[in-house]
């Protein structure tokens, strides 16, 4: 496998590598797929057969952010004139923006959903990580009585199936009145990344070498100051990494969100399916929202690229 | 085991002891998830021997194993188990021969392979429901580019009732065949490249070598990457519960999610999802002792 000298080998070798090409080309299709159908016109995103060559246009994106009404009559001249080009695009497509009695332009519950997320996940992901952080090196650097049982312990908590919580979670939410907002999922997200953190810290704090703490020590700090000022800025790579998985897992998280929010702090994993269903479907704009939703996680993907084996394996194996 | 400075030395007299700081750092984050983890499980421990149903104000009554008995004579969620375990099986070894193929395949000098590795591992970090939602849409019937790509006519892979199951099966394996390829490929890298000589030397065939010399060194991660999936798939709600609404595609999940939230039957649903915590509980039991063991070496 590695020791490729044979003309029959390097054939084989470049036989492999076009299998890859494919295979990553095929897999990267559905991926693909749905960003193309965001900047679709409507008619062609479900047209039979499906259309690959297609003018690109953003009114999936206008009409994501916004509220619409079908044209019952064709818009007055003077009208369609005066309309911002955004508001053309619409206009073209048959439909009007929905505006409030002071002629605003009404947004739709997407932008709303959008920031509930980026709440939620941002604010969870702090706790986490700082929990995470000063856990990993009580564990990584004292004797914990009972060390392996309370980081199983701490592990299969992260296990759990997320139905399984959901179930006593909404009753006791529901009973404090923190069902629907965004503390009630802050806390929870919290709680399901923070073992993540644990885990996934310990490693990292495991390889910066105790000696140099306690060279610090010796120079007159106290424990406590030598953590803030050599531990973390030592262990910031891995602070950096653990802290994009947990965003990552907050931002995508469904189950809880789904069960344990409605309105006010819904996010918008269960928002963008609900769209469907109501209606005439339009694709383009699901679509839209979707890839708007994918962008960071797709941004944060390669940055992460050389902790991904890591934070998959809770920190076990380290390449 | 990590020791730190005697207690006696100067340096550890300074500041917060080691002892307080010890208790500070760890103490907080194990309550913590003893407040929000097991003290909701306990609560449902107890609603999981009654009649209670969290959308209804009437008195609630201690049936005993009632609940448990019932679950367990119920048809239903029979079917939903042996549904979730031929799931699992479909899914976890379709991840794994893809997975493990890919990262065969990868295992050898490419250019842009960096490149290459993070654009195959771009699904698994996507959100599953999200996933779920635009496979839909490749997947519809009239006109989703699968059935049109591999020129199926009208094949209606989510409201089929033998289709349902492995259109999301299908869908699951393009998400996760990417970390079982992570995975294998990490553990292909650590096989020792003087291994291969010596049987290269030997002219030991290639697939002898293959199965003497890299699967029993690469069998340790696989099997790690194999029992997380297994635990993943069998938890599975998001996709499946967004993809179809199939009875004969119903994962335990999805029934657990109905019985609590559409049926509120909160006391059954309760002891169904106990029955599940512990299935689950198992298998994160090997999980993490193959995890140490793999920290280990």
């Amino acid at each position: 496998m590695a020791v490729v000298s044979s003309r029959s080998g390097r054939l084989g070798n470049r036989i492999a590598i076009a299998v890859v090409l494919v295979i990553t080309v095929i897999f990267l299709s559905p991926i693909y797929w749905i960003t193309t159908t965001a900047f679709k016109p409507l008619v062609q995103a479900t047209s039979v057969p499906p259309s690959v060559l297609f003018e690109p246009q953003i009114t999936p994106f206008v009409k994501l952010f916004t509220k619409r009404a079908q044209l019952t009559a064709p818009v007055a001249p003077e009208i369609y004139e005066a309309a911002p080009w955004w508001e053309k695009l619409v206009l073209d497509g048959g439909e009007r923006l929905a505006r409030d009695g002071n002629g605003e332009v009404v947004f739709s519950a997407y932008p709303d959903r959008f920031i509930n997320s980026l709440i939620i996940a941002i604010t969870s992901t702090i706790l986490a990580v700082s929990m995470g952080t000063i856990t990993a090196y009580g564990f990584s650097r004292f004797r914990v009585k009972g060390e392996a049982d309370l980081l199983f312990f701490i592990l299969s908590t992260r296990m759990l199936p997320p139905i399984v919580v959901a179930i006593p979670m909404f009753l006791m939410y529901r009973a404090v009145g923190l069902n629907d907002t965004h503390v009630g999922l802050i806390i929870l997200y919290t709680a399901f990344n923070v073992s993540f953190a644990v885990w996934l810290m310990k490693g990292f704090m495991d390889e910066i070498p105790k000696e140099y703490e306690e060279a610090a020590l010796v120079d007159g700090y106290t424990r406590m100051q030598a953590f803030f000022k050599i531990v973390l800025p030592e262990a910031a790579t891995g602070i950096a990494a653990t802290a994009v998985f947990c965003f990552i897992t907050a931002w995508n998280e469904y189950a809880f969100a789904l069960i344990l929010t409605n309105r006010r702090a819904q996010t918008a994993p269960p928002f963008i399916p609900s769209q469907i269903g109501t209606g005439l479907q339009d694709w383009t704009v699901i679509a839209a929202g979707t890839v708007l939703f994918l962008i960071p996680v797709a941004i944060f993907t390669f940055l992460l690229r050389n902790h991904l084996l890591r934070g998959m394996s809770f920190g076990a194996i380290r390449k | 085991m990590m020791t730190t400075l005697s207690p006696q030395s100067r340096a550890a007299t300074r500041g917060w002891s080691d002892i307080t700081i010890r208790n500070l750092f760890v103490i907080p984050t194990v309550a913590f998830l003893i407040i929000f983890n097991v003290f909701p499980l306990l609560y449902s421990l107890g609603f999981s021997f009654t009649d209670f149903r969290a959308s209804s104000k009437a008195a609630v009554n201690f049936v005993g194993l009632k609940n448990y008995a019932d679950i367990l004579a119920d048809p239903v969620i029979w079917r939903s188990f042996s549904t979730t375990l031929w799931y699992v099986i479909v899914s976890v070894s379709g991840q794994f021969v893809v997975g493990f193929g890919l990262a065969l395949l990868l295992n050898r000098p490419i250019p842009g392979k960096g490149l290459l590795t993070t654009l195959l591992l771009l699904p698994m970090m996507l959100s599953p429901v999200v996933v779920g939602l635009f496979w839909k849409l490749i997947y519809d019937p009239s006109w989703g580019i699968l059935n049109y790509a591999l020129g199926l006519g009208k094949t209606a892979w989510l409201t089929d009732a033998n289709l349902a199951l492995y259109a999301v099966a299908i869908t699951d394996i393009w998400m996760w065949s990417p970390f079982v390829m992570l995975l294998s490929l990490a553990g292909l890298s650590a096989v020792p490249k003087h291994l291969y000589e010596a049987a290269s030397i030997d002219r030991a065939s290639k697939l002898y070598t293959f199965f003497r010399v890299t699967l029993p060194l690469v069998a340790p991660i696989l099997l790690i990457a194999v029992i997380f999936r297994t635990m993943e798939a069998f938890k599975t709600f998001d996709i499946a519960f967004v993809m179809t609404g199939q009875p004969q595609a119903e994962l335990i999940s999805s029934r657990l999610y109905k019985m609590a939230f559409a049926q509120w039957q909160t006391g059954p649903a309760s002891a169904l999802a106990y029955i599940v915590l512990i299935m689950v509980l198992c298998i994160t039991n090997i999980y993490v002792k193959y995890l140490n063991k793999a920290k280990e070496r």
